[in-house]
């Protein structure tokens, strides 16, 4: 549980460092005035949908690494035998690299009010996403006729779990992807827009960040540094 | 499309807007079933956690018929009564307590008591209470599938949970599952709409330190609850995955029915590690908006502000943040590394100290104040009473080498229902009495809610007290029958029979309060716009019941904090959060 532990923490003082700033000494029951006359603690300026989304990657972030907590206890067990990972994997980081490349392209264009290439952009981030998505169900293949059956060990069984849950949030955010590029083929150019168009760049970096860390989990990279830490703590 | 009240990319909405750009549903579907109003979606959260927490009710009176008089009542059986102890535990926590404040009471007070028109995604909360109500719709229906419920108990524990031998191993368990990520899921929208409706769209002037407590509570038990329901989301897929695709996450080898299952080398203590990594924020994502509702309550009819308003805030933040390094107290007889416990029991004593300065700030904002014993204020204090009581046995329990004899006995029951049960539903119910004539603009009525609270605390302090006997003498809990167990006197059999009276009058009396809710909203004393005389924003409204956008035209501008009761020098003993400075200066001039 050490991995979940330590992600709290850095939530914890994300929220400590936030709480800080909003003058948590003030004695309100002296204060009384109209807003403006006592410096901060008024409500954030940012968009609701992108606080949101912040709270949200929160949220999802917790579940990945709850989820690197039950894999890191569970491989310790003697019957843990790591599963050659499929060459395609490479590839298919490869193309999720390319989607959240084209879509952080698209929001620059966004900035700069090109609608033309903010679609572009959009379809080809939303295109190399479903090719990853196919690209990690060949890979399932591949294990499956190879013999690493879902249950024949827990390590298989994690990976099929883990790259399902990250392929389910994939599949989430090429739902947000249509409505956006629907917004996008309206109403080019709106403020609204702009905004749709970061989110989904920030989603989609957020859920490349979370595949290179499943991936060096997974492809048993990490192991060493795993075991750094678990040294550390007992 | 919705009308949506403000830009999306504003950051603050506007002070004032027109009126076509107010919420205007378009049809009775829109209005009361498929809406998007906050309020009518916390009313729908509360009536469904109400309907599916009678459910829970009505289970527990068969398990105390079987308890009190064992052997009598052929109906029940012992696998039953395994199915009873499961779904009334997990109904209660999660789908009644978890789903009535959070869900119920948060979308109703967070938008009007931070002075927003509605929550920030309108959409997403709405869709939020449909997945609750499937979630709900799917527990229930276990009542009904072949192998009836699990019976594994609320903690659901591998190996046994998914063994055959456990009752509803056939779809009882894969539907309990089913339902808790489902619920999971509904939960994570609406709580997205509490954190960031508080973060961003409190009204001019309302800044965190002028929230009422109630706010506080909601807010920091959703940002528990946000981080801490993955957890179980986790431990429920894994374990739905040992289940039907046999895998072994959670299952380790071994015999089942004399032969040797398909099961090898998982570990039961990661469940009970992710069990209890939500399990145990969950009983302060419960508490903590009992805590702050609680405060409200006492202060307004103490009409006085609450004692130590700062440090109720910094109390209830210390206990979120602390509440997630003491899960492993639940675990001192698991067979996890021992040395664990001295950590986990420490961190569990360190908690007291938060919550007994609340209980402090509670006891000396009563002190000499003005205290009118209507009956949300009689809630309020059952509430303390009944919570010290269970906090103390709380301090038993976190001790490693008091709980370990302890474990698994009926003190253990007494020690939860006291402090996460009775606690918290005392305040549920206070909280009703208290807003009920804002929801529907009648008071509920005075003599029957005195009757219900009387019976009520009294009845449950008569129930789960002399439990705590039980439980030193050695009782266990879960088991169908005592039999003839020497160490058993005869006078625990008495006290069983009498405690499974108590909770029938106990549960009689919450009829009483079914019918009152029903009787008041149509024969009740209207109430006006502010019956108790309170500061607070949600009071304030231009219409009772508020209407769909909250308030009208022009959103309203906070100008002190929630707690100003009893102003020396003011006209009246309460200001509300509303009223501009220089009215009350006026007044006080003209005084003098």
């Amino acid at each position: 549980m050490s991995a979940i532990i330590l992600f709290l923490a850095v939530i914890a003082a994300i929220a400590g460092w936030w709480l800080m700033q909003q003058r948590l000494t003030a004695k309100p029951w002296l204060e009384e005035g109209p807003a403006g006359q006592f410096p901060g603690g008024d409500a954030m300026t940012w968009p609701a949908a992108k606080i949101g989304l912040g709270v949200f990657l929160a949220v999802a972030s917790a579940l990945f690494v709850l989820f690197i907590s039950a894999y890191s206890m569970r491989m310790n067990v003697v019957d843990w035998r790591a599963l050659p990972v499929p060459r395609l994997l490479w590839l298919n980081t490869g193309v999720l690299v390319l989607s959240s490349v084209a879509l952080q392209w698209s929001y620059m264009a966004a900035r700069r009010h090109d609608a033309e290439d903010v679609m572009i952009g959009l379809l080809a981030g939303g295109a190399s996403a479903v090719i990853f998505l196919a690209g990690q169900l060949l890979a399932w293949q591949q294990l499956n006729a190879a013999g690493y059956f879902v249950a024949s060990n827990p390590a298989n069984s994690f990976f099929y779990l883990l790259t399902a849950l990250h392929g389910l949030h994939l599949t989430g955010g090429l739902v947000a992807l249509g409505r956006t590029s629907v917004k996008v083929w309206r109403s080019s150019g709106s403020a609204d827009m702009r905004l749709s168009v970061e989110l989904c760049a920030i989603y989609w970096h957020f859920l490349l960040l979370v595949w290179l860390v499943l991936l060096g989990l997974l492809t048993g990279w990490t192991d060493d540094f795993v075991n750094i830490c678990r040294q550390l703590l007992s | 499309m919705v009308d949506i009240p403000y830009d999306r990319i504003a950051g603050i909405p506007p002070a004032e807007v027109p009126d076509v750009e107010l919420y205007h549903p378009r049809s009775w579907w829109t209005r009361y079933v498929f809406s998007q109003d906050a309020k009518v979606i916390a009313i729908q959260y509360s009536l469904t956690a109400s309907a599916i927490g009678l459910v829970a009710l009505v289970l527990s009176w068969l398990m105390r018929l079987q308890l009190g008089f064992p052997g009598t009542f052929s109906f029940i059986d012992a696998n039953q009564y395994l199915q009873f102890i499961t779904m009334h535990g997990m109904i209660m926590v999660i789908y009644l307590l978890t789903a009535l404040f959070l869900g119920g009471f948060g979308n109703y007070l967070i938008p009007l008591m931070v002075g927003a028109r509605d929550m920030v995604f309108p959409y997403v909360n709405m869709l939020s209470y449909w997945v609750y109500l499937l979630a709900v719709l799917v527990l229930a229906s276990t009542f009904f599938v072949p192998g009836g419920p699990t019976g594994a108990g609320w903690t659901l524990y591998p190996p046994q949970a998914i063994l055959s031998g456990t009752p509803g191993q056939d779809w009882g368990i894969i539907l309990m599952m089913a339902s808790l990520i489902l619920f999971i899921i509904g939960f994570t929208m609406g709580g997205l709409n509490y954190v960031v409706t508080v973060l961003q769209a409190r009204t001019r002037g309302m800044t965190l330190m002028r929230l009422p407590l109630t706010v506080w509570g909601i807010f920091t038990a959703t940002v528990m609850a946000l981080l801490a329901f993955p957890a179980l989301f986790v431990a429920s897929v894994m374990l739905l995955f040992d289940r039907l695709l046999g895998t072994s996450f959670f299952m380790p080898s071994l015999l089942e029915m004399g032969t040797l299952s398909k099961y090898g080398g998982g570990s039961p203590l990661l469940f009970q590690h992710l069990f209890w990594f939500f399990g145990h924020p969950e009983v302060y994502i419960v508490a903590l908006p009992a805590f702050g509702i609680v405060s409200d309550l006492i202060s307004t009819h103490a009409r006085k502000n609450i004692f130590g308003y700062r440090m109720m805030v910094w109390a209830i933040v210390a206990i979120g943040a602390l509440s997630f390094i003491v899960w492993a107290h639940h675990m001192y007889v698991s067979g996890m590394f021992p040395q664990f416990g001295y950590f986990f029991a420490t961190t569990t004593l360190i908690i007291a100290i938060p919550t007994a300065i609340k209980v402090y700030n509670w006891v000396l904002t009563l002190w000499r104040g003005d205290i009118h014993l209507r009956v949300p204020m009689l809630f309020a204090l059952g509430f303390i009473i009944t919570f010290v009581n269970g906090g103390l046995t709380g301090l038993f329990l976190g001790n490693v080498v008091v709980d370990v004899p302890l474990s698994d006995t009926m003190f253990v029951v007494a020690h939860f229902h006291m402090v996460m049960g009775v606690a918290p539903i005392m305040v549920v119910l206070g909280a009703i009495y208290h807003w009920y004539p804002k929801v529907t603009g009648r008071m509920l009525n005075d003599v029957l809610g005195k009757f219900h609270f009387w019976v009520t605390f009294l009845g449950a302090y008569l129930i789960f007290f002399p439990m705590h006997y039980l439980g030193l003498l050695g009782v266990p809990r879960r088991y169908f029958e005592l039999g003839d167990a020497a160490f058993i006197p005869s006078s625990a059999h008495s006290l069983n029979a009498f405690i499974s009276v108590v909770a029938l009058a106990v549960g009689f009396s919450q009829m009483v309060f079914l019918f009152n809710l029903v009787w008041s909203l149509f024969k009740g004393e209207a109430s006006g716009g502010n019956p108790w005389r309170a500061t607070t924003l949600e009071w304030q409204t231009p219409e009772t019941p508020p209407g769909h956008g909250n308030w009208g035209k022009e959103l309203p501008i906070v100008y002190r904090w929630a707690y100003d009761y009893s102003v020396p020098g003011a006209e009246e003993d309460f200001i509300p959060q509303n009223q501009p400075p220089r009215a009350t200066h006026v007044v006080e001039g003209a005084a003098s």
